[in-house]
Protein backbone atom coordinates (compact mmCIF):
# COMPACT_ATOMS: atom_id res chain seq x y z
CA UNK A 1 0.00 0.00 0.00
CA UNK A 2 2.50 2.38 1.00
CA UNK A 3 4.52 2.61 -1.95
CA UNK A 4 1.40 2.29 -4.58
CA UNK A 5 0.33 5.47 -2.70
CA UNK A 6 3.53 7.08 -3.83
CA UNK A 7 2.84 6.03 -7.47
CA UNK A 8 -0.75 7.78 -6.91
CA UNK A 9 0.67 10.32 -5.77
CA UNK A 10 3.34 10.77 -8.84
CA UNK A 11 0.76 9.82 -11.33
CA UNK A 12 -1.21 13.08 -9.80
CA UNK A 13 1.58 15.19 -10.10
CA UNK A 14 1.96 13.97 -13.61
CA UNK A 15 -1.73 14.31 -14.32
CA UNK A 16 -1.44 18.41 -12.71
CA UNK A 17 1.86 19.38 -14.47
CA UNK A 18 0.91 18.43 -18.54
CA UNK A 19 -1.47 21.09 -18.42
CA UNK A 20 1.21 23.47 -16.66
CA UNK A 21 3.53 22.26 -19.26
CA UNK A 22 1.59 22.21 -22.49
CA UNK A 23 0.61 25.71 -21.24
CA UNK A 24 4.45 27.04 -21.11
CA UNK A 25 4.48 25.79 -24.95
CA UNK A 26 1.83 27.43 -25.94
CA UNK A 27 2.77 30.08 -24.53
CA UNK A 28 6.48 30.45 -26.72
CA UNK A 29 3.98 31.22 -29.76
CA UNK A 30 1.43 33.75 -28.40
CA UNK A 31 2.00 37.51 -28.18
CA UNK A 32 0.08 39.32 -24.85
CA UNK A 33 -1.46 41.35 -27.36
CA UNK A 34 -3.36 38.97 -29.68
CA UNK A 35 -6.74 37.66 -29.44
CA UNK A 36 -5.95 34.19 -28.83
CA UNK A 37 -4.52 35.60 -25.64
CA UNK A 38 -7.86 37.21 -24.59
CA UNK A 39 -9.37 33.86 -25.08
CA UNK A 40 -7.31 32.12 -23.33
CA UNK A 41 -7.63 34.70 -20.34
CA UNK A 42 -11.27 34.01 -20.87
CA UNK A 43 -10.87 30.50 -20.58
CA UNK A 44 -8.85 30.46 -17.44
CA UNK A 45 -11.68 32.35 -15.75
CA UNK A 46 -14.29 30.26 -17.19
CA UNK A 47 -12.56 27.01 -16.55
CA UNK A 48 -12.27 28.09 -12.56
CA UNK A 49 -15.64 29.23 -12.85
CA UNK A 50 -16.74 26.26 -13.85
CA UNK A 51 -14.26 24.51 -11.22
CA UNK A 52 -16.05 26.78 -8.37
CA UNK A 53 -19.70 26.39 -9.02
CA UNK A 54 -18.96 22.41 -9.18
CA UNK A 55 -17.31 22.27 -6.23
CA UNK A 56 -20.49 23.94 -4.71
CA UNK A 57 -23.15 22.62 -6.16
CA UNK A 58 -21.72 19.21 -6.55
CA UNK A 59 -18.84 18.73 -3.64
CA UNK A 60 -16.86 16.04 -3.21
CA UNK A 61 -15.49 14.71 0.47
CA UNK A 62 -16.46 16.77 3.73
CA UNK A 63 -18.90 19.78 2.27
CA UNK A 64 -21.13 16.71 0.81
CA UNK A 65 -22.30 16.57 4.24
CA UNK A 66 -24.07 19.73 3.93
CA UNK A 67 -27.16 21.22 2.87
CA UNK A 68 -27.29 23.15 -0.76
CA UNK A 69 -29.20 25.79 1.14
CA UNK A 70 -26.95 26.28 4.09
CA UNK A 71 -24.13 26.19 0.91
CA UNK A 72 -25.53 28.55 -0.72
CA UNK A 73 -26.47 31.19 2.26
CA UNK A 74 -22.84 30.56 3.20
CA UNK A 75 -21.49 31.45 -0.14
CA UNK A 76 -23.59 34.49 -0.79
CA UNK A 77 -23.01 35.85 2.95
CA UNK A 78 -19.38 35.46 2.05
CA UNK A 79 -19.95 37.53 -1.36
CA UNK A 80 -21.75 40.28 1.07
CA UNK A 81 -18.58 40.24 3.60
CA UNK A 82 -16.40 40.76 0.62
CA UNK A 83 -18.02 43.86 -0.57
CA UNK A 84 -18.25 45.68 2.87
CA UNK A 85 -15.13 44.92 3.69
CA UNK A 86 -13.58 46.64 0.67
CA UNK A 87 -12.93 43.64 -1.25
CA UNK A 88 -11.06 41.83 1.64
CA UNK A 89 -10.37 37.83 0.91
CA UNK A 90 -10.00 37.28 4.33
CA UNK A 91 -12.35 38.17 6.05
CA UNK A 92 -14.92 36.57 4.33
CA UNK A 93 -12.99 33.17 3.95
CA UNK A 94 -12.72 33.22 8.05
CA UNK A 95 -16.09 34.07 8.64
CA UNK A 96 -17.80 31.26 5.51
CA UNK A 97 -15.75 28.78 7.79
CA UNK A 98 -17.09 29.86 11.57
CA UNK A 99 -20.95 30.83 9.58
CA UNK A 100 -20.69 27.18 7.92
CA UNK A 101 -19.65 25.55 11.44
CA UNK A 102 -22.39 27.45 13.65
CA UNK A 103 -25.34 26.56 11.21
CA UNK A 104 -24.22 22.72 10.20
CA UNK A 105 -23.69 22.31 14.49
CA UNK A 106 -26.86 23.55 14.99
CA UNK A 107 -29.38 23.44 12.09
CA UNK A 108 -29.03 19.96 11.13
CA UNK B 1 20.59 33.06 -12.97
CA UNK B 2 18.06 34.37 -10.61
CA UNK B 3 18.10 38.30 -9.59
CA UNK B 4 17.23 37.90 -5.55
CA UNK B 5 16.40 41.55 -5.69
CA UNK B 6 13.21 40.62 -7.53
CA UNK B 7 12.66 37.44 -5.99
CA UNK B 8 12.76 38.77 -2.46
CA UNK B 9 9.83 41.71 -3.59
CA UNK B 10 7.85 38.79 -5.03
CA UNK B 11 7.93 36.93 -1.92
CA UNK B 12 7.00 39.82 0.09
CA UNK B 13 3.98 40.79 -2.38
CA UNK B 14 2.61 37.87 -0.84
CA UNK B 15 2.27 39.10 2.94
CA UNK B 16 -0.11 41.58 3.92
CA UNK B 17 -3.83 42.52 4.82
CA UNK B 18 -4.86 41.01 1.33
CA UNK B 19 -3.34 38.18 1.59
CA UNK B 20 -4.57 35.10 0.06
CA UNK B 21 -2.32 33.05 2.81
CA UNK B 22 -4.98 32.47 5.58
CA UNK B 23 -7.26 31.02 2.37
CA UNK B 24 -4.34 28.38 0.94
CA UNK B 25 -3.47 27.81 4.78
CA UNK B 26 -6.81 26.91 5.98
CA UNK B 27 -7.75 24.26 2.93
CA UNK B 28 -4.36 22.43 3.08
CA UNK B 29 -4.60 22.48 6.91
CA UNK B 30 -8.07 20.04 5.81
CA UNK B 31 -6.13 18.49 3.09
CA UNK B 32 -3.50 17.45 5.56
CA UNK B 33 -5.92 16.08 8.32
CA UNK B 34 -7.42 14.21 5.20
CA UNK B 35 -4.18 12.97 4.24
CA UNK B 36 -3.65 11.56 8.29
CA UNK B 37 -7.51 10.32 7.93
CA UNK B 38 -6.75 7.85 4.87
CA UNK B 39 -3.73 6.50 5.90
CA UNK B 40 -1.17 8.77 4.57
CA UNK B 41 2.36 8.82 6.22
CA UNK B 42 3.46 12.43 6.79
CA UNK B 43 6.28 12.46 3.61
CA UNK B 44 3.54 11.02 1.71
CA UNK B 45 1.06 14.22 2.79
CA UNK B 46 4.31 16.52 1.97
CA UNK B 47 5.44 14.87 -1.13
CA UNK B 48 1.79 15.58 -2.38
CA UNK B 49 1.58 18.97 -2.22
CA UNK B 50 5.00 19.53 -3.09
CA UNK B 51 4.87 17.76 -6.21
CA UNK B 52 0.97 17.80 -7.30
CA UNK B 53 0.62 21.41 -5.77
CA UNK B 54 -3.02 21.98 -6.88
CA UNK B 55 -5.63 21.18 -4.11
CA UNK B 56 -8.44 20.16 -6.21
CA UNK B 57 -6.71 17.54 -7.78
CA UNK B 58 -5.03 16.48 -4.57
CA UNK B 59 -8.70 16.42 -3.34
CA UNK B 60 -9.41 14.23 -6.42
CA UNK B 61 -6.85 11.68 -5.55
CA UNK B 62 -7.80 11.68 -2.14
CA UNK B 63 -11.54 10.53 -3.57
CA UNK B 64 -10.15 8.32 -5.88
CA UNK B 65 -7.83 6.25 -3.20
CA UNK B 66 -11.04 5.74 -1.11
CA UNK B 67 -13.05 4.17 -4.02
CA UNK B 68 -9.84 2.11 -5.26
CA UNK B 69 -9.94 3.79 -8.64
CA UNK B 70 -7.57 2.47 -11.56
CA UNK B 71 -4.18 4.49 -12.17
CA UNK B 72 -5.48 5.47 -15.15
CA UNK B 73 -8.57 6.79 -14.05
CA UNK B 74 -6.73 8.57 -11.55
CA UNK B 75 -4.71 10.57 -14.36
CA UNK B 76 -7.51 11.00 -16.26
CA UNK B 77 -9.72 12.23 -13.24
CA UNK B 78 -6.94 14.68 -11.52
CA UNK B 79 -6.28 15.22 -15.46
CA UNK B 80 -9.95 16.58 -15.93
CA UNK B 81 -10.05 18.56 -12.32
CA UNK B 82 -6.70 20.38 -13.16
CA UNK B 83 -7.14 21.13 -16.63
CA UNK B 84 -7.87 24.98 -16.03
CA UNK B 85 -4.08 25.02 -15.55
CA UNK B 86 -3.60 25.06 -19.06
CA UNK B 87 -5.10 28.66 -20.20
CA UNK B 88 -3.63 29.92 -16.41
CA UNK B 89 -0.50 29.25 -17.34
CA UNK B 90 -1.24 30.32 -21.65
CA UNK B 91 -2.82 33.47 -19.77
CA UNK B 92 0.02 34.08 -17.77
CA UNK B 93 3.08 32.97 -19.25
CA UNK B 94 3.42 35.07 -22.07
CA UNK B 95 3.44 38.24 -19.80
CA UNK B 96 7.04 37.10 -18.51
CA UNK B 97 8.42 35.62 -21.13
CA UNK B 98 12.05 37.23 -22.13
CA UNK B 99 14.24 36.61 -24.77
CA UNK B 100 17.17 37.37 -21.43
CA UNK B 101 15.66 34.47 -19.68
CA UNK B 102 16.47 31.05 -20.18
CA UNK B 103 13.68 28.70 -21.08
CA UNK B 104 14.40 26.22 -18.35
CA UNK B 105 12.66 28.76 -16.21
CA UNK B 106 9.58 28.67 -17.70
CA UNK B 107 8.67 25.24 -17.58
CA UNK B 108 10.35 24.80 -13.93
CA UNK B 109 8.40 27.81 -12.78
CA UNK B 110 5.56 26.96 -13.77
CA UNK B 111 4.46 23.96 -11.68
CA UNK B 112 4.13 27.30 -9.14
CA UNK B 113 0.64 28.26 -11.16
CA UNK B 114 -1.99 28.03 -8.52
CA UNK B 115 -4.62 30.21 -8.40
CA UNK B 116 -3.73 32.08 -5.34
CA UNK B 117 -0.43 32.81 -6.96
CA UNK B 118 -2.11 33.32 -10.48
CA UNK B 119 -4.11 36.06 -9.02
CA UNK B 120 -1.42 37.73 -7.28
CA UNK B 121 1.29 37.73 -10.17
CA UNK B 122 -1.97 38.98 -12.78
CA UNK B 123 -2.06 42.10 -10.83
CA UNK B 124 0.91 43.06 -9.86
CA UNK B 125 3.20 41.91 -12.88
CA UNK B 126 2.92 45.44 -14.41
CA UNK B 127 4.91 47.06 -12.15
CA UNK B 128 7.85 45.16 -12.55
CA UNK B 129 10.08 45.46 -15.94
CA UNK B 130 8.96 42.44 -18.41
CA UNK B 131 13.17 41.20 -18.02
CA UNK B 132 12.09 40.38 -14.46
CA UNK B 133 9.33 39.21 -14.06
CA UNK B 134 10.21 35.26 -13.80
CA UNK B 135 12.24 35.81 -10.91
CA UNK B 136 9.57 38.13 -9.00
CA UNK B 137 7.16 34.89 -10.23
CA UNK B 138 9.25 32.84 -8.44
CA UNK B 139 9.27 34.61 -5.23
CA UNK B 140 5.42 34.40 -5.09
CA UNK B 141 5.54 30.84 -6.33
CA UNK B 142 7.87 30.15 -3.94
CA UNK B 143 5.95 31.86 -0.61
CA UNK B 144 2.23 30.59 -1.68
CA UNK B 145 3.36 26.77 -2.51
CA UNK B 146 5.79 27.31 0.89
CA UNK B 147 2.53 28.30 2.73
CA UNK B 148 0.71 25.00 0.93
CA UNK B 149 3.38 22.97 1.95
CA UNK B 150 3.61 24.08 5.85
CA UNK B 151 -0.35 23.78 6.06
CA UNK B 152 -0.38 20.22 4.86
CA UNK B 153 1.93 19.22 7.29
CA UNK B 154 -0.15 21.49 10.01
CA UNK B 155 -3.26 20.03 9.27
CA UNK B 156 -1.45 16.21 9.06
CA UNK B 157 -0.42 16.66 12.86
CA UNK B 158 -3.43 18.22 14.11
CA UNK B 159 -5.89 16.07 12.36
CA UNK B 160 -6.77 14.53 15.57
CA UNK B 161 -7.95 18.03 17.37
CA UNK B 162 -10.30 18.47 14.50
CA UNK B 163 -13.58 17.53 14.43
CA UNK B 164 -16.61 16.73 11.45
CA UNK B 165 -17.93 20.00 12.02
CA UNK B 166 -14.75 22.27 11.87
CA UNK B 167 -13.24 19.60 8.71
CA UNK B 168 -16.47 21.01 6.87
CA UNK B 169 -15.71 24.71 8.00
CA UNK B 170 -12.65 24.32 6.83
CA UNK B 171 -13.45 22.53 3.05
CA UNK B 172 -15.90 25.95 2.52
CA UNK B 173 -12.65 28.52 2.49
CA UNK B 174 -11.24 26.93 -0.88
CA UNK B 175 -14.88 27.51 -2.85
CA UNK B 176 -15.48 30.95 -0.79
CA UNK B 177 -11.47 32.29 -1.58
CA UNK B 178 -12.16 31.14 -5.20
CA UNK B 179 -15.63 33.24 -5.70
CA UNK B 180 -14.16 36.09 -4.22
CA UNK B 181 -10.86 36.07 -6.77
CA UNK B 182 -13.93 35.62 -9.67
CA UNK B 183 -15.86 38.49 -7.95
CA UNK B 184 -12.99 40.71 -7.75
CA UNK B 185 -11.65 39.45 -11.24
CA UNK B 186 -15.08 40.60 -13.09
CA UNK B 187 -13.28 43.89 -14.49
CA UNK B 188 -14.49 43.76 -17.73
CA UNK B 189 -17.81 42.55 -19.70
CA UNK B 190 -15.55 39.81 -21.57
CA UNK B 191 -14.10 38.37 -18.02
CA UNK B 192 -17.50 38.76 -16.37
CA UNK B 193 -19.50 37.19 -19.33
CA UNK B 194 -16.63 34.24 -18.85
CA UNK B 195 -17.29 33.62 -15.32
CA UNK B 196 -21.58 34.38 -15.41
CA UNK B 197 -21.38 31.59 -17.98
CA UNK B 198 -19.10 29.16 -16.64
CA UNK B 199 -20.42 28.96 -13.61
CA UNK B 200 -23.77 28.46 -15.11
CA UNK B 201 -22.07 25.86 -17.72
CA UNK B 202 -20.12 23.93 -15.16
CA UNK B 203 -22.59 22.24 -13.22
CA UNK B 204 -24.98 22.15 -15.80
CA UNK B 205 -22.78 20.11 -18.10
CA UNK B 206 -22.49 17.93 -14.36
CA UNK B 207 -25.90 16.19 -16.25
CA UNK B 208 -23.99 14.72 -19.14
CA UNK B 209 -20.47 14.03 -17.72
CA UNK B 210 -19.91 14.93 -13.65
CA UNK B 211 -15.98 14.41 -15.09
CA UNK B 212 -15.83 16.44 -18.03
CA UNK B 213 -17.92 19.20 -17.34
CA UNK B 214 -15.58 21.48 -16.19
CA UNK B 215 -13.54 20.96 -19.73
CA UNK B 216 -16.93 21.65 -21.30
CA UNK B 217 -18.46 24.06 -19.72
CA UNK B 218 -15.02 26.20 -19.22
CA UNK B 219 -14.58 26.15 -23.01
CA UNK B 220 -18.17 27.14 -24.19
CA UNK B 221 -18.55 29.61 -21.39
CA UNK B 222 -15.39 30.85 -22.14
CA UNK B 223 -15.33 30.96 -26.13
CA UNK B 224 -18.72 32.65 -26.33
CA UNK B 225 -17.61 35.12 -23.30
CA UNK B 226 -14.73 36.12 -25.59
CA UNK B 227 -16.71 36.25 -28.66
CA UNK B 228 -19.45 38.32 -26.47
CA UNK B 229 -16.40 40.85 -25.18
CA UNK B 230 -15.01 41.31 -28.58
CA UNK B 231 -18.42 42.31 -30.14
CA UNK B 232 -19.57 45.31 -27.38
Amino acid sequence: MTSSIFLVILITSLATYVSRFFGVVSSERIEETSKVFRWFNCLAYSTLAALIARMIVFPVGELNETTYLIRFIVILLAILIYYFTKKNVVYPTVFSAMILFFLNSYFV
Amino acid sequence: MINLKYFFKGILVVKGIDSPAFALGASLIALGALFKDLGFSIHQSFFSTFFTYALPGQVVMAESIIVGASLLNIFIAVWLVNVRLYPMTVSLMPLLMHEKQPRWKYYLFSHFIAVSSWTIMKSNYEKIEKENRIDFWLGIGVATWSIAIISTLIGYSISEHLNKEMMIGLAIVNPVYFTCIMIGAMKTFQITSSIILGAILGPAFYFISPEWCILYGGLIAGTLGYFVGEKK
